[in-house]
């Protein structure tokens, strides 16, 4: 029996069967192994499920679409390592939904940003980019400041992110909206939030004591990227992949 | 079915064509017009912010990071969309001799769900409603919105298919099958989420991570291979044979092109991980089978351009026919560029860069756009029945402006591009970073001008060619009478 292609071209459906198999075999190749590998995500101590209010805060930067002008992915280059810092692991985005690695550096790589500069530069810079940064090209974000932080659903929140696999504990649940306050204003309890959530910097953070705004949960988020590996404490086998 | 019909059966000889539903072609028509020409003013916009970021405006809604994917999502899945959703109904019809199947109500059902989906998508967006994902932005429920439509879409695809009275499917409605079903697949594989809350928009999506960037990347390179590259592929295996009135050059070269593409294409996502935390192994896949990716492009190219052979002379008369050729042409360019990009020592250099956008422009303006394009100076005159064109000369007008447009944009972006590269890695004699990254994007601003100046040729252009098609539909003139006896290809 010789092979015919009119065969196909005269049949829809076994058109649409093989077109699926040709076009499924290669996905699956790659995706499947990243979830079974265990040695795809690096073996490394430190990385957290994120607080509610940096979890708030990554939103905010999710829905201002950051990651179209920012990466949060250094890759392992000399004048990528000197100026951002240590390249980035599997490990530190494991509980990203989404990544946010980012395709384009129109502004500069994020992965490593937090603690390098101080909470009044992130919330001066935000409000009015240029008054920093002469030659910026970021839009103002002064809204953020004005608009207090819709967080009375933080728990729903954290239930859904666990569902997608996110290590959120009953007690994290419970505790969400206390946590979330004693982050923002240092009025709580920090020390079960030290706890829950290890080197978690509380603080006031947009400058206004007053409230929580969206501006404190951006903030609070860019000032934890890229802190909770150590990476003094790393021998390179654990980050073979 | 009507006189005119039978008409043509006893005149002609040949077999009666069954009444097409061409409304909604009409209608997708129109709105490719529409879409593109907000599209192209988005993109300038946004282009424009970029130069001057006073243009920001302080507004949230007006930012570039909400406004970015309103120009993407509109060029895509709204022009591009319309254009293919358009295209494959009217190319399906004639090409199976049957009218499309589920009836007027559905094909409508499909078209306006389609606007909808455009119009939730975009509007979320501006009001700061993403999912973070690049070219996946929408929420989980325009998603399900979408999913639902385009059910709708396959059903009518594949069930005018099956009632076509031609014993085999032609080419061209192989790449739109496998354009059709792949978008499917990628867009719930892409999606999968669990809302906060039934009644709010935010979800967090399944997968986390690296895992996430795959599966990111295995879906936007193949909205690049399926949606604006199989769709706009089965356009050329339609138009330019009927434009140039000579049968597709190689029919074996459009076996091995089909298949080859339609393989390779799905392994091509991890060449935009290149150097980040994806395994080595996926990395080293994804550019190995980049590479081979050139290959059935560049036998696409081939055949589409040789189907030209013999009628190389309607060039220089028909604009139409002149888009989709050098729409051809940028295809071969930006399908060489590609791989040349995903090589993962020319990646370190121009991933992150501008170079990126130019790439993606080169296929956008050059290949998608222009094939829409030539298409259109076909579709329009037929289905509103008119001899041709209001203004050819018009017409001319668009493709040199439209051509200079891209000219511009994709060098400047060449330039600022390799620059950034470069200027991210230079060091000074004494082994510091020579530059700050702010001096990088001080340095854009010129090439970041010549782009929108660029964007806004192209713009230019796209309105040139709706003025011509509105005077086109507008104008007097008599019925053509051989429409309805017009046989199927």
């Amino acid at each position: 029996m010789t092979f015919r292609h009119a065969t196909i071209e005269k049949n829809v459906i076994l058109l649409a069967i093989l077109t699926l198999i040709t076009i499924s075999i290669g996905g699956l190749v790659q995706i499947v192994p990243l979830f079974t590998i265990e040695t795809t995500i690096e073996r490394v101590d430190g990385v957290r499920p994120y607080t509610p209010l940096e979890l708030l805060g990554r939103n905010i930067y999710v829905r201002e679409g950051c990651y179209l002008c920012h990466s949060q992915q250094i890759r392992p280059f000399k004048d990528e390592i000197e100026r951002y810092g240590h390249y980035s692991l599997a490990a530190e985005s494991m509980y990203d939904h989404p990544f946010q690695w980012g395709s384009k550096r129109t502004g500069p790589d994020l992965a490593r940003v937090g603690g390098k500069y101080s909470n009044v530069w992130h919330v001066a810079h935000l409000i009015e980019p240029r008054a920093v940064v002469p030659e910026t090209v970021m839009p103002p974000y002064a809204f953020l400041a004005d608009r207090a932080l819709r967080y009375d659903d933080i728990a729903a929140h954290l239930r859904a992110s666990r569902i997608v696999g996110v290590p959120y504990t009953d007690g994290m649940i419970e505790a969400a909206k206390a946590d979330l306050e004693a982050q923002a204003t240092q009025d709580g309890d920090s020390d079960a939030l030290l706890k829950r959530y290890p080197k978690t910097v509380a603080g006031d953070f947009d400058g206004d004591p007053n409230r929580i705004t969206e501006m404190d949960a951006l903030v609070a988020y860019l000032q934890m990227l890229g802190t909770l590996v150590k990476f003094t404490d790393i021998r390179p086998e654990q980050l073979k992949q | 079915m009507t006189a005119i019909a039978s008409a043509a059966q006893s005149s002609t000889g040949i077999r009666r064509a069954p009444i097409y539903a061409d409304d909604v072609i009409r209608a997708f028509m129109i709105a490719t017009i529409f879409w593109g020409v907000v599209a192209f003013a988005a993109g300038v916009y946004i282009a424009l912010q970029l130069a001057f970021p006073v243009l920001n405006l302080g507004l949230e809604w007006t930012t570039f990071g909400r406004l970015r994917p309103v120009h993407t999502s509109a060029a895509i899945f709204a022009f591009g969309g319309n254009a293919l959703l358009g295209t494959s109904f009217h190319v399906v019809q004639r090409t199976c001799r049957a009218r499309l199947w589920g009836g007027d109500a559905l094909s409508w059902f499909v078209f306006w769900g389609y606007q909808a989906f455009i119009v939730l998508a975009a509007t979320g967006y501006v009001l700061g409603i993403s999912q973070g994902k690049e070219y996946a932005e929408p929420e989980w429920y325009v998603d399900l919105w979408l999913t639902l439509v385009w059910v709708a879409y396959l059903l009518i695809f594949a069930g005018t298919l099956l009632k076509r009275e031609e014993p085999h499917i032609y080419v061209a409605n192989w790449f739109y099958l496998a354009f059709i079903l792949t978008i499917a697949v990628l867009h719930i594989g892409n999606n999968l989420a669990v809302p906060v809350s039934w009644f709010g928009s935010k979800s967090y999506g399944a997968a986390a991570g690296v895992q996430d960037a795959m599966i990111q990347w295995w879906y936007g390179h193949n909205a690049v291979g399926f949606f604006l590259t199989a769709g706009f592929l089965g356009m050329m295996y339609y138009f330019i044979p009927k434009r140039a009135e000579r049968p597709v050059y190689s029919y074996r070269l459009s076996i091995i092109h089909f298949w080859a593409l339609i393989f390779l294409y799905i392994w091509a996502g991890p060449h935009h991980l290149h150097y980040t935390a994806l395994p080595d192994w996926a990395q080293t896949l994804g550019m190995t089978f980049s590479i081979m990716l050139w290959m059935p492009s560049w036998g696409g190219m081939i055949n589409g351009l040789m189907t030209l052979s013999g009628a190389w002379d309607k060039l220089r008369t028909d604009p139409g026919l002149r888009f989709s050729v050098t729409a051809v042409g940028f295809y071969g360019m930006s399908t060489f560029e590609g791989p040349v990009m995903s090589i993962k020592a020319v990646n370190s250099l121009s991933h992150y860069t501008d170079w990126t956008i130019g790439h993606v422009h080169s296929g956008a303006l050059g290949w998608v756009a222009f094939i829409v394009f030539g298409a259109l100076y076909y579709l329009v005159p037929f289905l509103w029945k008119k001899q041709d064109v209001w203004s050819p000369r018009l017409a001319s007008w668009h493709f040199w402006i439209s051509t200079m447009g891209i000219v511009l944009y994709i060098t400047s972006m060449w330039v600022s591009g390799i620059m950034q590269g470069l200027m991210w890695r230079a060091y000074d004699e004494l082994g510091f970073l020579q530059y700050s990254f702010v001096e990088s994007v001080a340095a854009m601003h010129p090439f970041y001008v010549i782009r929108a100046l660029g964007g806004l040729l192209f713009l230019t252009g796209a309105l040139l060619m709706a003025y011509n098609f509105w005077r086109t539909i507008r104008q007097e003139e008599p019925a053509r009478a051989v429409y309805a006896t017009t046989p199927a290809e």
